[in-house]
């Protein structure tokens, strides 16, 4: 903040304050040249007004809201100058979880921290909670999976983190993956999990194929083929064109339609033939995906949450589909 | 009633009859708007899958229909009638004053045309549009030059304190809409903030809180000062206190915008600041409250016989209440449990409902008669019948706001012994609702007020000239 707008606040602020004292002062005097209770002698469509004095509680009051005014001013700070305590309620010019997370980091290593409201949070937190991640990150997450204290800890954080796309109950909905059953994108280990969640997951990118196929027919007929893979009745000569063309998507999703996870490779490709559906099973929604492409995104949670909040949240993922 | 030995003043009361008339119409409208989206709340259906029926346009439209259609035309209508009452000359400007009438009707209507259809600023009681803030402009100099014409030719030599706090409220509603309307438009209905990032919420906090501050407060003191000293036929208790609450209100309700900001990314400054002057703000406030009440000293008695009066006194008490909470609710501290939840919105209704429109309410049925040659309103047990109506929907609806306000600020707070959160926000949701129902209970006994008010305000301008006759009380 440049000085000329420093001056701006303090003169505008410490200067109508100064005012109010001055402008009681005056009016608790009877200045007015009328006795105290008497009418003023001015007459407005048959309104007076008298000259009763104020209330003493009332200006008492009023003068120690201003004092505490000026003192609570010179603790906290008034534009730009950030006051007698130093106090700050965050760090300033932060433009990342990282950089934030270092700042706080530094900021408590000097003790300067304890001037930061953020960092002073920070660190009760962790001196409250932290052992009790410590502790749940020294085991695995298989045995987290079977703990049913842990798994509450874990849950409580899903809904608060995760429960927005994947839903409460963590079934997902159209776009969002289903966490409860055994299909899986990536992979359904405990590690496969973790690292979806620390370093989250772009998927590769369903390219819009409706030019590569020929148009709307070609669609039409793939769309029929991938219908068929899960054993629903569909037009025959359609399916079996769509056959053919589904070559350019087996690299990705396999020669099957078994999915890219079947194959083990990394770019997250849905199995086709399990009559699961992450962007819908219609007909409609199934030629939409291939007509325009698909791009599913999971945010990484690493600097969010912190490796050991992510172990717990493994451990409650992993839990959902084992029996 | 007394009226002074003025009648030798030809007075321009038709512009007055025309905005107290359409004072009650958007009372209505405005608290029928509130009561729907208040529905929807509970039963989300209720907007029936059409998009200008959705919560998200209604709200708006609620908040400017209660703001600046009824509240706004409240105050054109006892501004216009005080300043030419207390000034004993006619209006000046002619025929400006019959084009501040049509042309607030026309943004009114642009509002409730517009609204619904999804044009909006974002900005909170600053959705319209930039051609429609430009309509306003214009009508708000026309209506300043009309209110300040007439002060400039008066016929005694003080300007009297209800005038003070008009003249600050239009003035200062200028300067905030202006600079917060400040927009690149890129389009007929589109436009974009010239104001970047946390500077832009600084400016609508500024407007938003001094809409607050000027509108609603500092020009309704206006009808105040009149209303109840004329209603209760008792001097005002202190000239030097209205005084000093008049400088310093007008002056330190600049400064409490960044109380709507705390824990942003506005300075630590200037949320320090603006915690600090909204304390300081509280005394001046209750200056109001007092000399009002006070003005009754000696006169209580009426109270138990005029429901105007009852409605003008109870509105003190909530103006009293109000002026309070907000400042308590301006602590840092407070607003952490505060903010976000249903407490602000019982906040703002105990002053919409209970000071601005209780005050508007009592001055009307004081204004009615006179305008249209009554000794009384038609029925003065109907006013009765709404004062406690009005009076209980107020309540109903603070209380269930407050519970549910603070119910929330706990439960979005709670923590497990891990550190995690107690409840998720549907928890919370859920958990609501049946306030959500009391709230909307109170509701609608406000607009059914507001209907047997427009009933008593139409047999009134009904009736034979001159046969409703006042009531002579002992």
């Amino acid at each position: 903040m440049s000085s000329f707008w420093s001056i701006w606040v303090w003169v505008l602020t410490l200067g109508s304050l100064v005012a109010y004292v001055f402008l009681l002062r005056w009016c608790l005097k009877n200045f007015t040249g009328v006795k105290e209770g008497e009418s003023m002698g001015h007459s407005f469509d048959g309104i007076e007004e008298l000259n009763n004095p104020l209330p003493k509680w009332w200006s008492t009051f009023f003068l120690l809201t201003i004092i505490w005014a000026f003192g609570y001013i010179a603790l906290y700070g008034l534009g730009g100058w950030s006051g007698l305590l130093g106090w700050k309620s965050s760090n300033q010019g932060i433009l990342n979880i990282a950089e934030s997370k270092a700042k706080t980091i530094e900021n408590l290593a000097k003790d300067s921290g304890v001037l930061v409201q953020y960092d002073r949070e920070v660190a009760q937190a962790n001196e409250k909670y932290g052992p009790i991640f410590e502790a749940y990150a020294a085991r695995t997450i298989e045995d987290l999976s079977t703990d049913s204290e842990a798994l509450k800890v874990g849950q409580r954080l899903f809904i608060q983190n995760c429960a927005q796309c994947h839903g409460s109950d963590a079934h997902g909905t159209t776009g969002f993956p289903n966490l409860a059953d055994k299909d899986w994108l990536y992979g359904g280990t405990p590690e496969k999990i973790k690292e979806t969640i620390m370093h989250g997951r772009k998927a590769s990118g369903m390219a819009a194929w409706s030019n590569v196929l020929g148009g709307e027919s070609g669609v039409k007929e793939v769309a029929a083929y991938v219908i068929s893979l899960s054993g629903r009745s569909v037009n025959p000569d359609l399916a079996k064109a769509g056959k053919e063309k589904f070559a350019l998507c087996a690299s990705c999703h396999g020669p099957d339609g078994q999915g890219s996870l079947a194959l083990g490779l990394p770019m997250g490709a849905p199995n086709l033939s399990d009559n699961i559906w992450l962007y819908g099973g219609s007909q409609r929604a199934i030629e939409e995906s291939i007509r325009n492409g698909r791009a599913g995104v999971m945010p990484p949670w690493k600097d969010i949450l912190g490796e050991q909040k992510v172990h717990v949240i493994s451990a409650y993922v992993y839990s959902l589909s084992q029996d | 009633m007394t009226q002074s030995n003025t009648s030798a003043v030809d007075y321009n009361f038709n512009v007055v009859r025309q905005f107290t008339v359409m004072t009650v119409i958007w009372g209505i409208v405005g608290t029928l708007v509130g009561v729907l989206i208040a529905a929807q709340l509970i039963w989300p259906a209720l907007n029936f899958d059409t998009p200008w029926l959705t919560y998200s346009r209604l709200r708006p439209l609620h908040t400017n229909a209660v703001i600046f259609a009824f509240g706004t035309s409240a105050l054109f209508a006892t501004s216009y009638y005080v300043v030419q009452r207390t000034s004993q000359v006619r209006l000046f400007g002619g025929k400006l004053a019959a084009f501040t009438f049509w042309g607030w009707q026309a943004v009114i209507l642009s509002a409730i045309i517009s609204l619904p259809l999804g044009y909006t600023s974002t900005k909170e009681y600053a959705e319209l549009e930039w051609p429609i803030d430009i309509l306003i402009t214009i009508v708000w100099v026309s209506y300043a030059i009309v209110f300040f014409g007439t002060l400039i030719k008066r016929k005694v030599s003080h300007i009297y304190v209800a005038n003070w706090f008009f003249g600050a409220f239009i003035i200062t509603v200028a300067v905030l809409h202006i600079g917060n309307s400040m927009v690149i438009p890129i389009a007929g209905m589109k436009s974009y903030s010239i104001y970047p990032g946390a500077i832009d919420a600084m400016m609508q906090w500024w407007y938003g809180h001094n809409a607050v501050g000027f509108l609603l407060t500092a020009g309704f003191l206006g009808i105040m000062y009149y209303f109840v000293p004329k209603q209760a036929e008792r001097p005002v208790y202190s000239y030097r206190l209205s005084i000093v609450h008049f400088w310093a209100l007008v002056s330190l309700y600049i400064w409490a915008g960044p109380h709507h900001l705390h824990y942003t990314a506005l300075p630590d400054w200037a949320q320090s600041v603006g915690m600090v002057m909204s304390i300081v703000l509280f005394l001046p406030s209750w200056g109001g409250m007092i000399n009002g009440i006070m003005t009754l000293s000696g006169a209580w008695h009426k109270l138990r016989h005029d429901p105007i009066l009852r409605f003008l006194i109870v509105s003190l008490s909530f103006y009293g209440m109000s002026t309070f909470e907000g400042p308590m609710m301006a602590i840092k501290s407070v607003n952490a449990l505060s903010h976000y939840t249903d407490w602000t919105v019982g906040h703002v209704h105990s002053g919409a409902l209970g000071w601005v429109a209780m005050v508007s309410i009592g001055a009307m049925y004081h204004l009615i008669p006179l305008l249209f040659n009554q000794g009384r309103m038609y029925s003065i047990r109907l006013i009765n019948v709404h004062f406690w109506m009005h009076t209980a929907g107020i309540v109903l609806y603070i209380v269930a706001m407050w519970i549910s306000g603070v119910m929330q600020g706990l439960m979005w707070r709670a923590v497990n012994t891990d550190g995690t959160l107690t409840y998720s926000f549907v928890e919370s949701l859920t958990a609501s609702y049946p306030f959500y129902f009391i709230r909307f209970l109170g509701g609608v006994l406000v607009v059914a007020g507001f209907i047997l008010m427009a009933y008593n305000m139409f047999k009134t301008i009904g009736a034979k000239d001159g046969s409703l006759k006042a009531i002579e009380t002992a």
